[in-house]
Parts: C-alpha cells; structure tokens; sequence
C-alpha cells in the first residue's frame, strides 16, 4: 500500500545542510495500523508529510497504492490526495468560518463526484457515526476539543480514504477524550479497511497499532513487526 | 474544482462579509460617487439635447456688436419671405431709474420685435405676460431688478429717454444660462420703446441680434456653406441650436469629467483598500489553506475560491454604493442649481448605474488579484508545522514571477483604462493615472521609509508606553503603509480640492480693498467729458481719475496681409481666427498703468521713430502670440471706416484680475485723438448709500452714461463658483469618507492580533489606560506622517493645476493645510481608539485562551 525507498530530506539552515530524514525504507501493507515513534526533533513529521506528498523528498521515493508520488506535480498530488487520502491533525485544524457539517462535506466537495445532497446526506451519516448528529451546524468555536476532533474524524473518512494519516491526534485531547477519538477512529478503519500512518508520542496508542517504527535523529532505530 | 470554489466561497463569504465588509463600504462610496456623477451628467446632456432649441430660442442667431450689415439684413428678409419665422432684439446695458424708489441700477435694456423666443415657454409673473412688453410703454423685468431697484408691479421705471411701466417679472426664461445677469437684470421692451429711449448712441455695448426659425437641419447647413464669408466678412457671428447645445454639453462634460475623475480617485481609493484587507485576510488563513491543500485542494480551486469572494463583495458594495449613487444623484441639481444652464429631471440611467457596478467589481477583483496571489505560496506542509515557511527552502518565495507581473500590469492597464474613460481624453487620463501612479509610489516609499526609519530611530530612552507605540510601527504584520496610503491619499485629494478652490477664488475677486476703483462709469459721450468729471467725489481712485478713450475698430490686415486672406489660411497656420474678427475697443495713452508690465520693445519715449503717417502701438503679449506678430510687424485697423496703419513697438503683460481698464492694443498719444471715441472713468465710493447717490445723479443729468457696480459682478460670479465648488467639495467628501473607512478597516483587520498582544500586556499587569497610550502613540504618528505627506504632495498638485490648468497665481493655503492635517490626525485617533475599545473592555483570559 505505501512504499518509501531511500528516503531522505535535508533543510538548508544558515547556508548549510542540515539532514532530517535519512535512508528510511518502508513498506505499509493495506489495512495496517502504523504508528511513528520519536522524540521531538526526530523527523516524526516530516517523514508524514514526504508519505503524504505534502512535500518533496531530497532522496528517495514515495509510493502510494502503486503511483509514484516523485512523477506528480504538486497540483497532481493534491489531486490523488482528494482521491485516496485522509488527514487528521494534533490541532484538528478545522476551518473556523464553516460549520461542522460543511467541514465534512469539503473533501466531498473538492472531489466533486457526487451530487450535492448525497454529499449532504453522507457527511451528516458521518458525523451521526462519530455522535455529533445533533451538532451539524455548530462553528468549530462552538465545539469543544474532542468534538471538534471528531469531526476531524468524519471529515478525514468521507471521501473513503484508502489511507489516513495522522499527526498526534490525541495530543491536544485528555485520557479519556483521547481514548474515545483512537476507539472511534479504530472503528471506522475497521469499516472502511483503511490503512492507518499515525504519528504520536501516545505509548497507550501506539499500544494499539500493528506495527511500531522509532525515529531517532532521522533515522529508523528499531521497527516492531515488519513484514 | 470549479463547484468547489463556488461552494467554499459561499460558505466562507459569510464570514468574509463581516471581517472585510468595511472595506465594502470603501467601494461601496467610490461606485456611489461615478454613479451619481454620470447619472447627472446624463441628466444634463438629455435635458440640452431635448431642449437645444429653447436655450438658443431659435434654430438660428445671428449676432453682431454693430447694427446688422444690408446683406445680412437683406438675407433675413428673403428668409422671411420663403416662409421662415425671424424675430429681432438689441440688448444695452443702461442706467434705469426708478421716481419711486430714487434708485438707480445698471440694468441689460432688451428691445424685442417678433415672437422672441420662436421656442420654447417663459414663465411669468402674473402668469401668462409674456408679450405684455411688446406693447408701447410696458416692460417687463428680471426679478432681480424688482429688488435691485426696490420697485413692483405698476411702478415705473425711466431708461434713458424712455419711461415705462413695469407689467410682470420673467420667472423663468429657457435661454438663460448662467452668468448672463452678472452685469445687471434685464428688462425688456418693444424694439420701437428701446429705439425710443436713445441709449443706441455711437458707442454703446450694444448687441444686435436676429433669431429664424429654420427646423430642417439641411437648410440650416446650406444657409451656413452659403453665406459663411459674409457673416465673417462682416463680422456677424453665426450660431445653429446644435452648436449651441454642443457648445453647452461640453462645458458641462468638462465638469463632468472633473467630478467623475474625483470619484474614480474615491473608488481606487476603495481598491487600495480591498488589497490591503485580502492581505490581511489571506496571511490569516495561512492554516486553512495549508489544510484545504493537505486534503487535497488544488492551487487553483483555493485562490479562486478566495477571488469569488472579493469579487462577490466588490459586487455587494457596488449594488450599495448604486443606491446611494441614484440617491446622491438627486442632490446635485441643487448643489449646482444656477451653474447648470438648463432645469435637470433626474432619471435613473440604467449605463451608469450597471457601468458603476461593472468598474465597482472590476476594481475589487484587479486589486484583489496581487494579494491574492499569495495562497500559491502556501505549502500544503504548514498544516503539520506552523514555523514551516521560515525554516524551510521556500522562505522568501515572494517573487516577482509572471503571475504576478501580470496581475501588476493588469492594475495598471485597469488604472489606465478608467482614467482614460473617465478623463474622456487620451492624454488627461494618462496624466491623471500616471499621477495617481506617483502618488501612491510616493506614500509606498514614505510608508515603508517610516517603518525603517522608526526601527532605526528607536526612542530607547522614551517612556514604555511610547516604545510599545512606536514598535507597534514596525512590528510584524504591522499597518504603516496601509494607512499612510489610504490615510495620505485622503489628506491629498481634500488639500488639493481645498487649495485649489481658495486660489481660484483668490485669482478671480477682483481687488475692492481702500484705494481700489470699485465703480466704471462707461458709454461717455465726448462732449459730456467735464460734466461727468464734475459729478465725481474728491479724490477717488489713486487721487485721480483719468477718462481713458475707447475707440472701437476691426483688424483689416497684418503686415499688408488682408484679413480674408489670413481668415482663408487653413486652421493652425497664421493668426488664430478669434483675434483677427473681434471687435477691439483700442485706447491711447502716454504711460503704462500699475497692472502692466513691459515684456518686448519699449515704450513711446524710446521706442523708435516709424515712418509718417504710421502710429506706433502697444499690444497685448498674448494676443501678439495668437495673432502671430512681434515688435516691428504692421497691424492695419478700420477705425470708423477709416484705415489706420500701426507699428508694434512693444509688447505688455497684463495683470487682467485687477478692476482696472485695461487693452489689448494701446495708441501712442495723438494717433488716434480725433478719432470717434466714447470715454471709461473707474472711480471709487464707499459705503452703498454714497454708491446709490452717485447714481442717481449722474442718471439724472446724463441718462446715457451707464455705471457697473464692481461688487455686484462679484457677488454673481461668487455665487457661480461656489455652487460649482459645493459640488466639487460634495465629490471629494466621497473619497475622505472612503479613506476614513479604509483606515477604519485597517484598525480593525489588526484588531486580533492586538488582542492578544493586550491581553498579555493585562496579564503581565498594564493598565487600561497604559494599553491606550500605547494605541494613541501608534495612531498619532502615523495620523501625522500620513496627513503631512498627503498635504504637502497635494500643495505640488494643487499649485500645478492652478499654474498651468488654471493659468493663475498660487499662494499654499496654511490655514486649510493645518485644518486637515489636525482633521485627519485626530480622525485618525479617533478611529484607533473606537476600533480597539474591546481590547480595552475584555477581559485578557478568553483572549489568551483563544476563544
């Protein structure tokens, strides 16, 4: 399902090199739980986003689903995110001027392969799904943390990701609300058998993925159940 | 991707509506201002056009200072006798006295034969007297006179000769335009009474005039090719309703574009400040558009959600600024009032309300482009790491690339374009965008000097609250330059208004202070010479007066060239054709006066001898410069039908706005001294009553002589300049307003950032008051900086538009320039401290907590 070969990345910083990520290889089977271990600092994050495509790797390469990321434009590869991928963010990120509802409904919209009120009626299933039916018209400011998270959750699952990343998601949530967004979460990836990249400095969630990769200054130090 | 730009648009122009909606409004008063301007101008071309007939009073005036030639006179008769309406009036300036009251006025006698006007209605007072003057011994008057003369119905007016009585009053006449009364009221009479009363003596102002009815437009222009050289030939002019109208519609276009070139100043103001809200609104939604990017929007479906929004907005504060538009439209007839020579219906005009709302968007959508621009620039990456942009590679991306030199160019084009439009004329509107260009390059600069020169400048030893005030100049995301901009651009457009109307008003009053002339007592007949000088008060003007002779004559020929040849040579080539038909009034005199000045030659004395039976004169500069001679060339003049060879021997700068007599060309002594002259004697007399006295007796015992009260030719042309000055100042408040409220918008788009800067401030334990200094600081350098810059800019403007628009003196306006600089400066105060009262009000903790 993802595939990254010799991945590498190196920021200039005053001039000079300074390396992020180095020679990391990695192979996601399809419906996997993983989960990207590391103190801060560690290319946690940047190794997401070269994954995801967000951005473009010094050496190596990305592979997700069978299409090489490095032959994309940036504008192709916003594309196939649209069609195959989901985000969920420490900071849940959703955008403050929609409601709840219309959060859901972006990713439908930027697809744009389905009629307005089936995208209606699937976003507002959604988010039924995670519990927030009765909050469909809610601003994010109106939600609090682990609400809004879950509608970060509806909102990362309706355009029926093949793969769902996700940057600390319970990092600005407590125990318990944490807990109940990773249950959710399990829960619809059981559903719609998508293949999980989680980032997280959560033991408790990590516990719970199928595989565990540690980073430490950019590179991979151990991999617990690799294929 | 398209649906998904209209949606989020949709979705988020909610929101936008609320944060950038000022910024609306700012476009919302620039599309109201052209609105309103070309509404009223379409108003007042209609009601010329519809009406082109009725201001001349004809289809055809023919017109001459002397009585009309035979051949002309011979003309109109077989007119007359094809079947074509004429009628005749000869309108002299005299004195009219009233036995009632004793007054006495200078009045415009007006002799009428026929049906004057052949169209159109007057309106009388009692209704329905229009024709009552035909009748011997009746008149009837301007209002004006009734008052002027201190006289009513029935009473019994004596002009000249003549004696009359007064039937009704002219409340309405379509052939009047402006300033015709400025020299006095009319009255008017019967042919046969004016002929009666005797003031048609060698000398007198008087004009002759013919007006026919012709309707077909082909005869009209056959009559014209026709006898086109007879009526030059002998000095006739010749005018059709349509070169009339013409003549009327572009005077009122001329204001027109002045008035429309002012809004689109209050528009593009707007613009400026839609750029600089986009701005501000896109470095906000960073995150968001990090985030649409994560999950898959593509650069372009984000960027033109965002453009569907400004030009949505653009869209709803044009509709707005429509309606206030039409609204203001019906207020500028009566700001105008007498200064618009025809009754103006206002009416909806479909072109300009849709033109209006059409330039409103466009201007949004071009000045939203280039802010706009720098979504692309958002890598997806942000929505994981907030400091991406500074640590990554793609710091400093803000380049100049070929999306963005082309929304650059399309600004300029667009500026360019409606300058043009708006100007009517490929050159003003380029000067006027190209100035606009400067302007805004110069404020940019200041702004951004001031940013630089406040971090470089430091005031390390002022108090805390005046360091944080002057740190918030230069501070990240800081609004310096947006308000130096939309700030100076107000300050300038007011000074320039202002400044430019106090000097013209200056230039065109005539100096009335002690020792100045305010009286001229014309029309004096050469044996009457010593009794009028009896008559005058002691003393006077300058302790003397002088009776300076008038002479009327006609240029013949220029250096032996006959005038119809010179007239012949195509246009451009040779003397300028005005300069060679008019009618001069020429005088003779040993010395120069106070308002002239010596430019080429030199005077009699030293001037050198010229051949017997060759005067030698002094002429005019300007009028050498169009008649194209210089000194030593030979001007041949018809003095009452004899020809009179001249020599130039020097040529004179005038200074014409002093009430003095003053000549184009001036005889050397002796030359013309036996010449048929009439006599001009300026003289002084304070005090109105002594002005009235005078009057009377000099009527009383010379009822030809006529006398021109210089301060009711003032009060007229003031009247004129102040309504078209009220309007001018009604457009520029547009563009203060729209200033005001970019200024406004510039408050409030940083207000969240000083939120959470004056919650900390609370929390570490600054006080209110130490929050609001710190504010006032801020906004009061840069109130000063922004206002000083617009006005000092504006007094270049405005002096180079008085020098060489207006052709007059500048004199800057310190008492208007320190006015709108405290003006602007406490707005400016004023408006910082109202935007940010909820900083001061809310409590710090949901501020820091971010809710």
């Amino acid at each position: 399902m993802i595939l990254a070969e010799g991945l590498g990345k190196t920021y200039r910083s005053g001039g000079k090199p300074l390396p992020v990520l180095q020679d990391v290889d990695l192979k996601v089977a399809p419906r996997d739980i993983l989960a990207i271990l590391g103190p801060s600092g560690s290319g946690k994050t940047t190794l997401l986003g070269l994954l995801a495509g967000l951005d473009e790797p010094t050496t190596g390469r990305v592979e997700l689903g069978g299409t090489d990321l490095q032959g994309l434009t940036e504008d192709d590869r916003a594309g196939f995110r649209a069609r195959n991928v989901g985000f969920v963010f420490q900071t849940f990120h959703l955008l403050p001027t929609l409601t709840a509802l219309e959060n859901v409904r972006v990713p439908l919209e930027l697809l744009g392969t389905e009629s307005g009120s089936e995208i209606r009626e699937r976003s507002a299933d959604l988010l039924d799904r995670v519990g927030l039916g009765d909050r469909l018209h809610h601003y994010p400011a109106q939600l609090s943390g682990g609400e809004q998270q879950r509608v970060a959750l509806a909102r990362a699952f309706s355009n029926r990701p093949r793969i769902l990343f996700a940057d600390e998601p319970t990092g600005n949530l407590d125990q318990e609300t944490g807990g109940k967004v990773v249950d959710l979460m399990e829960a619809l990836h059981d559903e719609a058998d998508t293949t999980l990249v989680m980032v997280t400095h959560d033991l408790g969630l990590a516990e719970r993925a199928h595989r565990v990769v540690r980073l430490s200054s950019g590179r991979v130090v151990s991999d617990t159940g690799a294929p | 991707m398209s649906r998904f730009a209209l949606k989020l648009a949709l979705w988020e122009g909610r929101n936008s509506v609320r944060r950038v909606g000022i910024y609306m409004f700012a476009i919302s008063l620039g599309v109201a201002a052209l609105v309103s301007v070309h509404s009223f101008r379409e108003d007042v071309s209609r009601s010329i056009r519809q009406e082109s007939r009725s201001l001349l009073g004809a289809d055809v005036v023919l017109r001459s200072n002397r009585p009309l030639p035979d051949s002309v006179t011979s003309l109109v008769d077989s007119l007359v006798a094809a079947g074509h309406e004429a009628s005749a009036a000869i309108t002299v300036p005299t004195m009219a006295r009233a036995p009632a009251g004793d007054a006495v006025r200078l009045v415009q006698l007006r002799g009428v034969e026929g049906g004057w006007p052949l169209y159109g209605a007057v309106r009388t007072e009692p209704v329905g007297r229009w024709g009552a003057h035909l009748e011997p011994g009746k008149a009837l008057v301007d209002p004006a006179a009734l008052v002027q003369l201190g006289v009513g119905r029935g009473d019994t007016l004596v002009l000249g000769g003549l004696e009359v009585e007064i039937v009704g009053s002219v409340e309405d006449l379509p052939t009047d335009v402006g300033f015709q009364t400025a020299i006095g009221p009319r009255v008017y009479v019967s042919m046969e009474d004016l002929e009666a009363a005797g003031v048609l003596g060698f000398g007198s102002l008087a004009r002759y005039t013919r007006f026919l009815r012709i309707p077909a437009e082909a005869d009209r222009r056959r009559l014209e090719d026709r006898y086109e050289s007879v009526f030059e030939a002998t000095g006739v002019g010749f005018r059709t309703s349509e070169e009339q109208a013409e003549n009327l519609t572009e005077a009122v276009s001329a204001l027109g574009s002045f008035l429309g070139l002012i809004g689109l100043g209050a528009l593009l103001l707007g613009g400026i400040g839609v750029g600089s809200a986009i701005h501000v609104f896109v470095k906000e939604r960073i995150a968001e558009v990090a985030v649409l990017r994560c999950i898959g929007a593509r650069q372009g479906g984000v960027f033109l959600a965002y453009l569907l929004q400004a030009g949505g907005l653009g869209l709803l504060g044009s509709v707005l600024g429509a309606a206030v538009g039409v609204a203001a439209q019906q207020s500028l007839p009566t700001l105008l009032g007498s200064a618009v020579p025809v009754d103006v219906t206002p009416r909806l005009s479909p072109l300009a309300i849709l033109g209006g709302v059409g330039v409103g968007v466009w201007v949004s959508v071009v000045f939203a482009l280039l802010p706009l621009l720098e979504v692309r620039d958002v890598p997806p990456l942000r929505a994981l790491r907030q400091d991406f942009d500074a640590a990554g590679p793609d710091a400093g991306r803000r380049r100049l690339d070929l999306p963005r030199a082309l929304a650059l160019g399309l600004l300029a084009a667009s500026v360019l374009a409606l300058s043009i439009l708006e100007a009517g004329s490929w050159v003003a509107g380029a000067v006027f965008a190209g100035g606009l260009g400067a302007l805004t390059a110069i404020l940019w600069a200041i702004g951004t000097g001031a940013v630089f020169l406040a971090r470089r400048t430091f005031p390390h030893r002022a108090p805390y609250v005046f360091r944080q005030g002057f740190s918030n100049l230069f501070r990240p995301q800081n609004q310096t330059v947006a308000v130096v901009l939309s700030l100076g651009f107000g300050a300038f457009i007011i000074g320039t208004v202002l400044q430019v109307q106090a000097n013209l008003a200056r230039n065109l009053a005539f100096d009335t202070s002690a020792g100045r002339p305010n009286l001229l007592l014309f029309d004096i007949q050469r044996d009457q010479r010593e009794g009028v000088l009896e008559l005058l008060p002691e003393g006077g003007a300058d302790g003397a007066f002088e009776l300076t002779p008038l002479i009327p004559s006609r240029l013949v020929a220029v250096n032996g060239v006959g005038r119809a040849a010179l007239d012949s040579l195509p246009e451009g080539d040779g003397p300028e054709r005005w300069a060679l038909r008019r009618e001069y009034r020429n005088t003779y005199r040993a010395d120069l006066t106070d308002t002239e000045e010596l430019v080429k030659g030199a005077w009699w004395e030293q001037a050198a001898p010229v051949a017997d039976g060759v005067a030698r004169i002094s002429v005019d500069a300007d009028l050498a410069e169009d008649l194209a001679v210089g000194v030593g060339d030979r001007l041949t003049w018809d003095v009452g039908g004899v020809a009179v060879e001249s020599e130039i021997a020097s040529l004179r700068r005038i200074d014409w706005s002093q009430f003095r007599t003053n000549f184009f060309v001036v005889f050397e002594p002796g030359a013309l001294e036996g010449a048929p002259a009439t006599f001009v004697v300026l003289t002084r007399i304070d005090g109105a009553e002594d002005r009235a006295r005078f009057q009377r007796d000099l009527v009383a015992g010379f009822p030809n002589v006529s006398v021109l009260d210089v301060t009711r030719v003032q009060e007229t042309l003031e009247d004129i300049l102040g309504k078209v000055a009220r309007a001018i100042r009604f457009l520029a408040g547009f563009a203060a307003f729209a200033g005001a409220l970019v200024l406004a918008g510039a408050v409030a788009s940083s207000r969240h950032q000083r939120q959470r800067e004056g919650a900390l401030l609370k929390t570490l334990g600054a006080r209110r008051r130490q929050i609001l200094a710190v504010l006032l600081t801020e906004y009061a350098a840069l109130g000063t900086l922004a206002a000083a810059t617009g006005l000092v800019l504006s007094t270049l403007a405005a002096a180079g538009l008085v020098r060489f628009v207006f052709d007059f003196s500048f004199d800057p306006a310190p008492g208007v320039l320190l006015a709108v600089w405290g003006g602007i400066t406490l707005l400016t105060l004023v408006t910082g401290a109202v935007g940010s009262r909820d900083l001061l009000r809310r409590p710090p903790l949901p501020i820091l907590r971010g809710e």
